[in-house]
């Protein structure tokens, strides 16, 4: 639990979550919901003013400096010196993690090649765009190989290149055995490089599982076609019929939709009936759910509404 | 010993800044230069010293304590700076000593003092500043200037970790210092001031810093008001004494403020 004395916010509100060992844990969350705060206890940076936590195995209030050893932290803003070139950002962070004058410089270019970040090595951190800037953060924290790695929303303010080459660089580590706590407000994020997802709202847990078993708590597939808006009745009708159950019409999308048990039977059964009554919709398909609306399910706003 | 060098990585941090933009350097040494030239050829025809060698006999070692004086204002701001931008969290979260980061950069400023108070030294002998307490005592006075500096750069320290924006401690920082170096012996004799101020001109301790480098540079030095009194008559030891008084009181306060800052 970690409450700010400024205007008594609790950030942190009975949280409690764990990784497995060589596994990728994402924290999603919104703006505010705690994802940070939650990452700084971790990494000693902050006291929880109640309850505890271990890292590694060792007590990260009781044992700091011994948690500091084995963790690297990533997070939400490029901490490296601007006025300092890449490589000496590293080889300074080698040295502070006592490797050693000479294993700081090999391991400064032997990670700098490995991040695409070689032909920029002598250049000041300030002329980095927001994607080298991370990476090299990134970079920072992997120094001394640390066993557990904690990203704090490594990829917002980037743009999907950016993104994109982030998640290619995080998948290698993870392939390298690291365990992760990543936190991100990205849905598609926590989907595309966790093997658990723990949705957080306001501080608390909400929602724990694998993408796929969040996604079936919120309701299995979903039959959506989209047709002319003449016809919305008459395949609302069909729809109903395949389903079992009656369908839900939004006329702004001109769309007629209802949840479906057996998703592929259900879909040729309306193409069938369809293709009887003449009717040549725009669009017909299985909609999975997104974690966009696993969250709307689960908190009951929209994952951009909390600040 | 890992606290040491850890210390002494984060200047060499400091050091490599310098190189990387070195106009940092360049104006901190201008600044100083260009109060020398200022008050020498501005002020000096106007104040009668009776010291022999005229008025800049008296400013230099003024000029000198106000200018490690202000290197807590870039103290300050550097550490406010480096905190703004989550650097500071990346060091808390290395295995470093929790002290390596803060004395790390008091001994980087002192670096940057040496420099600064040799390309004075230098420019204050072009306009006629000659030191007569002989070389020991005048390399004295030096080290005594940068130990000043040093205590100074922690309450710097303290004033950075205490600030939550770079640009709002610069310039309290500079709010404290400017009154501080002024309202003391350093450019003026303080028998000018009103009495109240002279007796605070007197126990400030830039005022006890100013007189002691003055008493070592081979320079008679009056107080007015307080003549007679324990700083005026021992400005050394007094300066000695305020130093580790501020050291005293802002080394632990410093640490502890960045070991707390996770509260």
């Amino acid at each position: 639990m970690k409450t700010y004395r400024k205007g008594e916010v609790k950030a942190l509100d009975g949280l409690s979550l764990d990784v497995e060992e060589g596994t990728v844990l994402s924290v999603l969350g919104p703006n505010g919901a705690g994802k940070t705060t939650t990452v700084r206890i971790l990494a000693t940076l902050l006291s929880p003013d109640s309850g505890h936590a271990t890292v590694g195995g060792i007590d990260v209030i009781k044992h700091p400096d011994k948690v500091r050893e084995i963790i690297g932290l990533s997070g939400q803003y490029a901490a490296v010196d601007e006025t300092l070139t890449g490589w000496d950002n590293l080889v300074m962070f080698g040295r502070l993690y006592h490797l050693g004058k000479k294993a700081s410089i090999a391991r400064a270019d032997e990670l700098l090649e490995r991040f695409s970040l070689t032909e920029s090595a002598k250049r000041p951190i300030k002329t980095y765009s927001g994607g080298m800037r991370r990476r090299l953060d990134l970079a920072a924290a992997i120094i001394v190989k640390p066993k557990i790695l904690f990203l704090d929303e490594p990829t917002t303010g980037l743009d999907p290149r950016g993104r994109q080459e982030m998640w290619g660089v995080i998948k290698e580590l993870v392939d390298g055995g690291v365990t992760l706590l990543l936190t991100t407000q990205y849905l598609e994020e926590a989907d595309h490089l966790a093997d658990e997802i723990v949705v957080i709202d306001h501080g608390k847990v909400i929602a724990r599982g694998t993408s796929d078993t969040l996604k079936k708590d919120v309701g299995g597939e979903r039959l959506e076609v989209i047709v002319e808006a003449s016809q919305l009745k008459l395949v609302a009708e069909i729809i109903t019929r395949v389903s079992g159950t009656s369908a839900h019409i939004d006329e702004g999308m001109r769309s007629v939709s209802a949840p479906v048990k057996n998703g592929t039977k259900s879909l040729l059964d309306a193409l069938r009936e369809f293709d009887e009554a003449k009717l040549h919709p725009l669009d017909i398909g299985l909609k999975r759910p997104s974690l966009d609306d696993v969250f709307l399910a689960l908190t009951g706003h929209a994952a951009e509404e909390t600040k | 010993m890992n606290a040491i060098t850890d210390a002494l990585i984060i200047t060499k941090r400091q050091l490599l800044q310098l190189s990387r933009v070195p106009e940092v350097l360049i104006f901190s040494t201008i600044q100083p230069v260009m109060f020398v030239l200022l008050f020498r050829y501005v002020f000096g025809g106007s104040i009668d010293t009776g010291q022999p060698g005229g008025y800049v006999q008296l400013l230099m070692p003024g000029i000198f304590v106000q200018t490690v004086a202000f290197t807590l204002a870039a103290t300050a701001s550097g550490l406010a700076e480096d905190m703004g931008k989550g650097l500071i969290d990346r060091f808390r979260s290395l295995p470093i000593s929790r002290s390596a980061l803060v004395v790390g950069r008091t001994l980087g400023d002192s670096l940057l003092n040496i420099v600064v108070l040799t390309v004075m030294g230098i420019a204050g002998y072009i306009v006629g500043w000659r030191p007569t307490g002989g070389i020991l005592n005048t390399a004295l006075a030096f080290l005594f200037l940068l130990a000043f500096g040093y205590a100074l750069s922690w309450t710097g320290i303290f004033a950075g970790l205490a600030a939550r924006d770079a640009r709002v401690v610069q310039n309290i920082s500079f709010l404290i210092t400017f009154p501080l170096t002024f309202l003391s012996n350093a450019f003026a004799p303080t028998t000018g001031m009103p009495r109240p101020l002279q007796y605070f001109a007197e126990w400030n301790p830039v005022s006890t810093m100013v007189a002691a480098c003055r008493e070592l540079f081979g320079l008679e030095n009056q107080f007015g008001a307080t003549a007679g009194s324990f700083p005026s008559e021992h400005p050394l030891i007094t300066s000695v004494f305020y130093m580790l008084l501020i050291m005293a009181i802002f080394i632990p306060l410093s640490v502890r403020k960045y070991v707390n800052k996770s509260k």
